[in-house]
């Protein structure tokens, strides 16, 4: 029996706008086992950015309850759930958010100064991170002399430096070209090889074929939760698209 | 997270904007100098000012005859005679916190020696008068009590005098002038003195035995003043008071009668003029401190863009587990870096501004160091208060908004 991950009962999330109540989630469960790769699809409007704000503590639900590696969230205070996001979830967003004039070091080393880890430490495991993510030799290149799939790269080696339980992916190939959409695709599937939860979330259909679980979200319920037994490679995929050089 | 992290990522983010940080900081900069070298001219123009007036006896005390009416007439104490000769002798005898008493007298003619002639006062005083002025021979020397009782016709004069009388720069000392025609044996030159804060020139001064001037010269037995000296600065109030008893016993004067004579001291003097000079230093204080609110007010402006500015990098922090508080130290840090960094230079700057005055425009100037820790005091305090609420601003921000804040 693997570990649960994420636990969700029925999760409403519920949003007063003026006089009208905006439901946004309206009763959402599901569970995530330790080393799945979820897909959470969803159009515009269907509640996934309002889980995504839940998944990732930055938001707690109105009803219903969230345990994440089996800490029930309902219950913590700001700080607690700063501490949890800072020990338990790594985020990857569309528009990479590294830090300007920064080498990759130290955007990956973020998480780790919130923690009372030693700078040696620190900088040991962000190299770790960063060799894990194929960018061992970019190091102390900064920010805005890497490409959008480095950054992401880089993102991700941030997302991975505190060990979380899970990955939360929020359009992560969102702002890159289809060539380094794979790449970047081919990394997370590598990484969840490895055992590590990623949960991707995306309005592309095409990303369903990658991931072993996909999760359709319509209107704040789920509408389908389906497990795919034939996870495409994304390897392989990368294959077939030309290069442009 | 640890302070030597949130010092290095708040140095880190004002080092991404050297140039910003750096005009920041100038407006700290430009209001703790001119703080500290406003203040430093105001209180080297008071301790001037109080060195003047020290020089011209810190615990002098005068006494005067009061006014007093006469058959309902209001009379001058110029004109009164109530001061006299066994006053002085009286006082003499038995005050014990005067350390020098002389009497005072004097009037006024025209001095003669060979061709040159020049208007002047004769003061008749005893040899007590140098120490109660602080004045001191540079020439020749006073003349004694033997002198006094014998009615010497000598004098010692001061270097206007000498200067307008013997042009050639002969020594005066043993020669004789003429005052209103009555021949003194020059014994002794006064030290130079100079102008004093009223503008008086402290050189055109001849003295002689009071007891000559009493007797040969003006043929009166009272005394226009007494001038004495208290044994030191703090007990000048006291020997007010023992002044006044005495005087009251000696002019029998009992119960709600009123005084027949008035005194006054320097320290009165010298209280109302540096009540004056402070006055001015504070006045240029406010004027300086205008500058650091508005230097600590332009904090404020930058702390505010920044944040706004980095607000999508606030998302981020508070996403990868930030909390409230590191954010906020984050800020605030910032703020204090700048306003700190900016007092450490705006110090030295104002020390080198001080300095300058001093060795160009030859002002007195005076540091004195609670300056440079109440404005550096101050320019902490402006950093916590200006930064605190762009501060409060940043760690307040909803996460879910900041990291998507375009």
């Amino acid at each position: 029996m693997k570990n649960k991950v994420i636990e969700l009962c029925d999760i409403k999330r519920n949003f007063q706008v003026g006089d009208e109540i905006v439901r946004a989630l309206r009763g959402v469960s599901f569970t995530i086992n330790e080393g799945e790769f979820v897909t959470i699809m969803g159009t515009s409007g269907s509640g996934k950015s309002t889980l995504l704000n839940i998944l990732g503590c930055l938001d707690i639900p109105t009803d219903g309850e969230y345990y994440l590696d089996s800490v029930l969230v309902k219950d913590m205070n700001k700080d607690q759930r700063a501490g949890l996001r800072n020990t338990k979830i790594g985020f990857v967003f569309q528009n990479y958010n590294l830090l300007a004039k920064t080498t990759a070091i130290e955007n990956v080393e973020l998480p780790l100064i919130y923690t009372s880890m030693s700078s040696r430490e620190r900088k040991s495991r962000a190299i770790g991170a960063l060799t894990a993510v194929g960018l061992a030799d970019r190091l102390y290149h900064k920010s805005n002399q890497m490409s959008g799939g480095q950054m992401q790269r880089v993102a991700i080696a941030r997302a991975l430096v505190n060990n979380p339980a899970v990955i939360l992916a929020d359009e992560a190939t969102g702002n890159l070209d289809t060539r380094t959409s794979f790449d970047i695709l081919v990394l997370l599937q590598k990484l969840n090889a490895e055992g590590r939860t990623i949960i991707f979330v995306t309005h592309n259909i095409e990303m369903s074929k990658y991931s072993g679980r996909n999760i359709v979200l319509t209107d704040g319920v789920v509408e389908s939760d389906t497990y795919n037994d034939n996870v495409c490679s994304a390897a392989e995929k990368l294959a077939t698209i030309p290069s442009l050089n | 997270m640890n302070k030597i992290n949130l010092l290095k990522v708040s140095v880190r983010a004002l080092a991404n904007n050297k140039m910003r940080a750096f005009l920041t900081m100038l407006g700290v900069i430009i209001g703790v100098a001119s703080v500290i070298t406003m203040l430093a001219i105001g209180e080297g123009s008071k301790i001037s000012i109080e060195q003047q007036i020290s020089e011209m006896g810190s615990n002098m005390i005068m006494i005067k005859p009061g006014e007093d009416s006469r058959g309902g007439v209001m009379r001058d104490a110029a004109s009164m005679q109530t001061l006299k000769i066994e006053d002085y002798t009286y006082l003499r005898e038995n005050a014990k916190l005067l350390s020098n008493v002389s009497p005072m007298l004097s009037t006024s003619g025209q001095y003669v020696y060979g061709a040159n002639n020049y208007p002047s006062s004769m003061t008749g005083v005893s040899p007590d008068y140098l120490p109660i002025r602080q004045l001191n021979l540079s020439e020749g020397s006073m003349f004694t009590e033997t002198d006094i009782r014998t009615s010497a016709k000598v004098c010692v004069i001061g270097k206007t005098i000498k200067d307008k009388l013997f042009p050639n720069g002969e020594n005066p000392v043993g020669k004789i002038i003429r005052f209103k025609k009555i021949p003194f044996r020059v014994i002794g030159v006064l030290k130079e003195k100079g102008y004093n804060t009223m503008g008086m020139d402290q050189d055109e001064i001849v003295i002689a035995p009071y007891s000559t001037i009493m007797k040969r010269v003006m043929a009166v037995t009272h005394l226009s003043q007494i001038y004495t000296s208290a044994v030191d600065e703090e007990q000048t109030e006291q020997a007010m008071a023992e002044i006044t008893s005495l005087l009251r016993f000696t002019h029998e004067l009992e119960g709600d009668d009123k005084d027949d004579f008035s005194i006054r001291s320097q320290q009165e003097l010298s209280t109302m003029i540096s009540s004056t000079s402070n006055m001015m230093t504070i006045l240029l204080a406010c004027v300086a401190s205008i500058s650091l609110l508005v230097g600590g007010i332009g904090i404020m402006n930058i702390m505010y863009v920044s944040v706004t500015e980095r607000t999508k990098e606030i998302g981020l922090r508070m996403s990868i587990g930030a909390r409230e508080k590191d954010i906020l130290n984050q800020f605030l840090i910032e703020a204090i870096l700048i306003s700190v960094t900016g007092g450490v230079i705006g110090v030295i700057f104002g020390l080198s501004f001080s300095f300058l005055v001093y060795t160009f425009a030859q002002w007195p100037v005076f540091v004195e160091s609670w300056t440079i820790v109440l404005s550096f005091t101050v320019c902490s305090f402006i950093g916590v208060f200006f930064g605190w609420y762009p501060a409060q601003k940043a760690a307040r921000l909803n996460p879910i908004d900041a990291i998507r804040y375009e």
